[in-house]
């Protein structure tokens, strides 16, 4: 009962992050109707926003103090970081919450980037077919990802996570079992929580804003919409953009648990794609549903126990729940009829 | 005999093909090129991307697995090294037969979905191929390591012909091993085989037919076709040549990984076929040589010779631009790879040979009327 309690968490944080990427995907999917390969970039970008937040923070200003003489004899030199100088204590406090801090960096970053992709190139690709809308954003992921490598290097950058945040939690202890028996680290418990936030936040968006209901119904009949006099257009290119936002957070908050390098990207992006699949195409509750499944399953197929029933397992669970269910049931599990379908 | 006979027009280019591909080392020799491994890979590649074209640019699949039926291919072959011998045909004909069933398997399954769905489950039997050859079938591709030649392998049929050498083998003919310019021109003369039958499928009725289930399949579906055969011969025939494309990278260095399946090297073959021009003979090969050559020489470039080809420039702007050059060549190859084949896309995606029409259309349009321009871009099977 507990190993299976456990493994149940431990795909809890997986699934959030394939639960957030499929959910931006599919917003794409669903208002533009353009399959996005790039996704995966957005959140390796996303990643990378963090990356770049706490490089830029913890600059250094070198000032040597001629009072003060090293082990070897030359003056010492003082490195203090930029945001210490600046903020002084709030500015140590700032370096240590790095990653969540980034957040802040991270959604105009992403909005702008989204913005600009959707403008700049994805707008001339309604109207073309799905093979060349994946050709498209296929070379866009690339690009991103090279531009990327030309700047961070290749190699992953480790992201610390806040010394407050690095135990893990006794779970066992609050529901009642003995002390150490079932525990959980601390921040894979916020990323499940952030990414079932984010989720929330963006199912409320479209739910209870008239910007929402606007979407809304421009997913249903565009047409209509437009006809009714509203620039759906418009709103249309601001879902891209926060589609980017919501893969660009899932990255940000992923960075202590995986280093970040250029292809993070794409290893996310097959998953994520098989994901929204599962899901059904262009259902939103489908891809949050099937991004915990997929998590959970991955999880349970990484135990002893069931790799040594069936070696190898673990590696293709994902692939090979994707294959049975396209094959057995094209839909997804909530797939809406009809889309996508021949 | 009827089915060797071939049309004036594609026995000229056959012909022509042929003239270009086997004086590739005179040729090649301006551009820095004319060495027997990066033309080895020229001709690899381009059977390669043949093959893929064969069932995306004939039937608009878009398949992002075929890197699966090169790797089986190079593994297949290694192995025919490894236990029975070090020719060269042998190796091939088992990585053709073994990637085919490969085919027959994926491509049933895979094609009773289409579009974006059929991409995603080729995609899915791919990474599971490449996951389990790192993992449980280690035994058999030798996981991370590679597999390789060893000396205590058995190759029972060498054995037993002649005594054995010292030191590793490398592949061969009919007993005679290949050195120098001899890989190459085996590997060219694959591929002109491989290109005179994609000619033959592409004007042949089958080739018709798949060209039908690439611009309106229900139509085909109600005037009677069941369309699947069609569709999965194609696939067949597509992940053969990716076998063959595979034995021979093989040949030429008897070394098989698994990197070879990833899905990265599925995307290469795709970005090879759309920026040569999806759907013509010469486009895909035109595409694959293109990026091996780049590939090759631009990775090689580094900020001197940046450096020196913008020397031209006043001081300040000169560090300007070699500095954002750079990024662009030697490591950054595939950013400038990203970018053009992003600009094709969006411009002309047909390729450069639709490039190639435009061009010779401007010039023909003072002799006569222009006639009016195809549609070029793939459709995707619906």
């Amino acid at each position: 009962m507990d190993a299976i309690l456990a493994q149940l968490l431990n795909g809890l944080d997986k699934g959030g992050a394939y639960a957030l990427i499929a959910l931006g995907l599919t917003l794409v999917f669903g208002t533009l109707g353009v399959v996005n390969f790039a996704h995966g970039a957005l959140f390796m970008l996303g990643a990378f926003c963090a990356v770049a937040f706490r490089q830029l923070i913890t600059m250094e200003t070198v000032t040597i103090d001629p009072s003060q003489l090293s082990p070897w004899g030359a003056p010492l030199e003082i490195k203090t970081p930029l945001a210490q100088t600046w903020f002084g204590e709030f500015g140590a406090v700032m370096i240590e919450y790095s990653v969540p801090l980034s957040i802040i960096l991270a959604i105009p970053v992403m909005l702008i980037i989204g913005i600009a992709m959707e403008r700049g190139i994805i707008k001339h690709f309604y109207k073309r077919s799905h093979a060349e809308q994946i050709l498209v954003t296929f070379g866009l992921a690339i690009v991103a990802q090279e531009v990327i490598k030309a700047i961070f290097g290749s190699n992953p950058i480790s992201q610390p996570m806040p010394t407050a945040l690095r135990g893990a939690a006794d779970i066992g202890l609050w529901l009642g079992m003995g002390p150490n028996v079932l525990t959980y680290p601390w921040w894979r418990l916020l990323y499940f929580v952030f990414s079932a936030a984010i989720i929330a936040a963006v199912f409320a968006f479209l739910r209870f804003t008239t910007f929402g209901m606007v979407v809304r119904a421009g997913m249903a009949d565009r047409e209509t919409v437009g006809l009714l006099g509203i620039n759906i257009g418009r709103r249309f290119t601001i879902m891209f953009g926060l589609a980017a936002v919501v893969a660009g957070l899932a990255g940000v908050m992923y960075t202590p648990l995986v280093p970040p390098n250029y292809h993070l990207g794409m290893d996310f992006l097959v998953l994520s794609f098989v994901v929204v699949v599962v899901g059904g195409m262009g259902s939103l509750p489908g891809a949050v549903a099937a991004g915990f499944l997929l998590g959970i399953l991955q999880s349970f197929a990484s135990m002893a126990q069931v790799k040594a029933m069936l070696p190898g397992i673990d590696q293709i669970i994902i692939y090979l729940t994707a294959v049975i269910i396209l094959l057995v049931r094209p839909r997804g599990l909530i797939g809406r009829r009809g889309m996508m379908e021949s | 005999m009827s089915a060797l006979l071939t049309s004036r027009r594609d026995a000229i280019t056959l012909a022509i093909f042929a003239l270009v591909v086997l004086t590739m080392p005179v040729w090649l020799q301006p551009f820095g090129a004319a060495y027997p491994g990066l033309m080895q890979k020229f001709a690899i590649y381009a059977i390669f991307a043949i093959g893929f074209n064969i069932l995306f640019g004939l039937t608009g699949y878009l398949s992002f697995g075929h890197a699966a039926f090169l790797g089986v291919g190079s593994y297949t072959a290694v192995w025919s090294f490894k236990l029975l011998t070090m020719d060269a045909l042998p190796a091939i004909a088992f990585a053709i037969i073994l990637s085919g069933l490969l085919a027959v398997v994926i491509g049933y399954l895979s094609l009773r979905r289409s579009g974006i769905y059929f991409s995603i489950l080729t995609l899915a039997f791919a990474q599971m191929c490449y996951n389990l050859a790192y993992s449980v079938l280690t035994p058999i591709t030798n996981g991370e390591t590679s597999l390789q030649l060893n000396l205590q392998d058995p190759r029972v049929i060498d054995s037993a012909l002649a005594p054995r050498p010292a030191g590793l083998p490398s592949a061969g003919l009919f007993g005679h091993t290949f050195s120098g310019l001899e890989g190459f021109y085996f590997c060219a003369a694959a591929l002109l085989i491989a290109f005179f039958i994609a000619q033959k499928i592409f004007a042949s009725p089958f080739g018709m037919m798949l060209r039908g289930i690439k611009s309106n399949q229900t139509r085909m579906n109600y005037t009677g076709f069941n369309t699947r055969p069609y569709a999965l011969t194609a696939f067949v025939i597509s992940g053969m040549y990716a076998g063959l494309a595979g034995a021979l990278l093989a040949v030429t260095d008897p070394l098989a990984g698994a990197e070879r399946m990833q899905w990265t090297a599925s995307g290469e073959v795709v970005l090879m076929t759309i920026l040569g021009g999806v759907g013509t003979l010469i486009g895909p090969v035109l595409g694959a040589w293109i990026i091996k050559y780049f590939e090759n020489i631009f990775s090689a470039f580094n900020e001197q010779i940046v450096s020196r080809f913008f020397d031209f420039l006043p001081a300040g702007i000169h560090d300007v631009v070699v500095a954002v050059a750079s990024k662009f060549v030697g490591e950054g190859w595939n950013l400038t790879l990203g970018l053009v084949f992003v600009l094709i896309v969006v411009f002309l995606p047909g390729g450069i040979m639709e490039g190639v029409r435009r061009i010779t259309h401007l010039f023909d349009k003072s002799r006569r009327a222009p006639p009016t321009p195809a549609r070029l871009s793939t459709q995707p099977a619906e």
